[in-house]
């Protein structure tokens, strides 16, 4: 690990401001960890010339002591955000070759903070996955492997190279966005933290579309404090974004000197799902004192629709997917496979370019809007949400955020979980629920599992409280004091 | 719920995906499967409840109907699938012949 890659982005930040070494220098010593991470194919495209262009110019504002908030900072992309002439693939092959003419505002607004672009990070395809497994540029690996045990382990997903490439040090932070725990879920498999905002703080413009009532673009980060900078940067209202809220932007890394003494802090009961891990179970328990010994009030509370939210995630979201996707047909950008006539065209188009997951995400949607079968499935999934928002609603007049567990396991192995698609859907058994009712939720490494692999604790908060979600975060990073790092690690000296 | 292999055509036809015949007996199973699974959601009475189509705000905002954009044809076509006849080329996105 080289000194540079080694610091967190509060102190690199620090470090460039107090002249201690220089953009070219960081830029310089995270492109050779991104070099070095290929074996994990976190990223899909590299952009060093560009990274060290952004740097320089970064250098130039620095030693003018004119730094921006994030001047001179590398991060990675998740190949879901368009990046104006730089290829944009949503991990499918039916956006081969698409250069976007535009950039994402969540994009732009982290360059114009004076952010360094490594790359475009590698992800399930159209963001529809829990395991980075469903991409057409392969699968990414985790740069942790079981203590014992050196089969390559998923990263999670669907922000699986975001969370790869921050855990190896290969990035400084990165973007990610999350449908249904595709930041929270990656994060808690790689050992690092990941937030998903409150829906409509981060615009959704020029993000490649999957399900756009739940789609939340959020930071990935090593501590709670880079996360609470990157948000800083990423969030505002943007007029382009029709679901983008029109509030200030609080300061979220000041927020953190509050403290939690005094918080509520409700533990769902209906999450100790039967068959739990005993050992994700235990973690769970320790974060409850934790928090207690902070000064901190647990107290158990009840969402009696929690074990809905899944089946209800998994008819809304493949329903709004099948309609965003209906843009991919070969006409005006991507892959085109020729047909005889114009719908042999979208047919064999659609066909070739759309993986096994997607196709079967935009078969069940289109199923669940059809007529005869709109009301019986979207609508009564539809109905189901409003209860689950109802039920958050409910909990939140007596606590201020809630504890559950992020994910009902540690990461797994690449090609399991394959055979059954309603299995992988039960990584989401936790996240899923702060999705639909867009609330702001925090995934922390907490702690090992017995194989030797990172456990996350998810922190869910009121709308538009992401300050609470973040101190209550860095409440439990600093009694976890997660210190153990992967076995995988770019920045090497 | 259970799907036939007609039905999966039939959706397949919907979301203009061209399947092989051997692809719907499996993917009739998976999807009857999934299916199964939703209908737990029968459990719950919903009679009172209004759909929850979003979380944000109440209303769309307006803006005044106003060009805002464009004059850009190259940046749109950029993209355009190459085209044998060169169409992309000539300012036009190029696709099989719609009409006799």
């Amino acid at each position: 690990m080289s000194a540079l890659t080694s610091l967190t982005l509060a102190e690199a930040r620090a470090g460039l401001r107090a002249r201690q070494f220089s953009a070219g220098e960081l830029a310089r010593a995270y492109i050779s960890a991104m070099e070095r991470a290929r074996p994990l194919n976190a990223f899909i495209t590299e952009t060093a010339e560009r990274a060290l262009d952004m740097a320089a110019k970064s250098e130039e504002r620095l030693r003018a002591g004119a730094a921006r908030a994030l001047d001179g900072i590398p991060i990675a992309v998740k190949d879901l955000f368009c990046t104006k002439g730089v290829l944009t693939t949503a991990a499918s092959h039916i956006l081969d070759g698409f250069h976007p003419p535009y950039e994402s505002t969540v994009t732009e607004k982290l360059w114009a903070a004076g952010a360094v672009m490594l790359g475009k990070t590698n992800l399930d395809e159209f963001a529809m996955g829990s395991s980075n497994t469903t991409s057409h540029y392969g699968p990414v690996e985790n740069p942790w492997r079981k203590s014992g045990d050196n089969r390559p382990l998923v990263p999670g997903g669907s922000s699986g190279g975001s969370a790869a490439a921050v855990a190896a040090h290969a990035a400084l932070a990165a973007t990610g966005t999350d449908t249904g725990g595709s930041i929270r879920q990656p994060a808690s498999f790689c050992g690092v933290v990941g937030l998903k905002p409150t829906y409509g703080r981060c615009s959704r413009w020029g993000v490649v579309a999957y399900a756009s009532s739940l789609d939340h673009p959020g930071p990935i980060a090593r501590t709670v404090e880079d996360a609470a900078i990157m948000l800083g940067a990423m969030a505002g209202h943007d007029p382009k974004d029709s679901t983008s809220a029109p509030l200030p932007v609080p300061d979220f890394a000041a927020a953190l000197k509050e403290g939690i003494r005094g918080l509520r802090i409700g533990i769902p009961k209906e999450y100790r799902a039967d068959g739990m891990p005993a050992e994700i179970e235990a973690l769970w328990q320790e974060g409850v004192e934790w928090l207690r010994d902070a000064g901190a009030e647990p107290a158990e509370i009840s969402l009696p629709m929690a074990k809905y939210a899944l089946p209800a995630y998994y008819i809304i979201a493949p329903a709004e997917a099948s309609s965003n996707l209906a843009r991919y047909d070969g006409v005006r950008f991507g892959l085109r496979v020729p047909g005889d006539s114009l719908d042999e065209m979208y047919e064999r188009t659609r066909a070739a370019g759309f993986g096994p997951e997607v196709r079967r995400r935009v078969l069940v949607g289109t199923y669940v809007l059809s007529a005869g079968y709109y009301d019986a499935y979207y609508l009564k999934a539809q109905r189901v949400r409003a209860l689950i928002a109802r039920d958050f609603a409910a909990a939140f007049e007596t606590v201020d955020c809630l504890l559950t567990p992020t994910a009902p396991s540690a990461a797994f192995a690449i090609g399991e979980k394959m055979d059954n698609a309603i299995a992988m859907y039960l990584n989401d058994l936790f996240t899923v629920p702060a999705n639909l009712a867009g609330l702001p939720a925090i995934s922390v490494p907490a702690g090992l599992s017995d194989d030797g692999l990172p456990l996350g604790l998810q922190v869910i908060g009121r709308a538009f409280d992401e300050a609470t979600v973040l101190r209550v975060g860095e409440a439990l990073e600093r009694a976890a004091d997660f210190q153990q790092r992967p076995s995988f690690a770019a920045g090497g000296g | 719920m259970a799907l036939d292999k007609e039905a999966v055509a039939h959706i397949a036809a919907l979301a203009r995906i061209r399947l092989d015949e051997a692809e719907l007996d499996p993917l009739a199973a998976e999807l009857s499967h999934i299916l199964g699974w939703f209908d737990q959601l029968a459990e719950i009475d919903t009679s009172d409840v209004a759909p929850m189509s979003s979380v944000a705000g109440a209303g769309l905002p307006m803006r005044e109907d106003a060009v805002t954009d464009g004059d850009c044809p190259d940046a749109i076509l950029g993209n355009a699938p190459q085209a044998a006849d060169g169409g992309a080329t000539r300012g036009f996105f190029a696709v099989p012949k719609v009409i006799e």
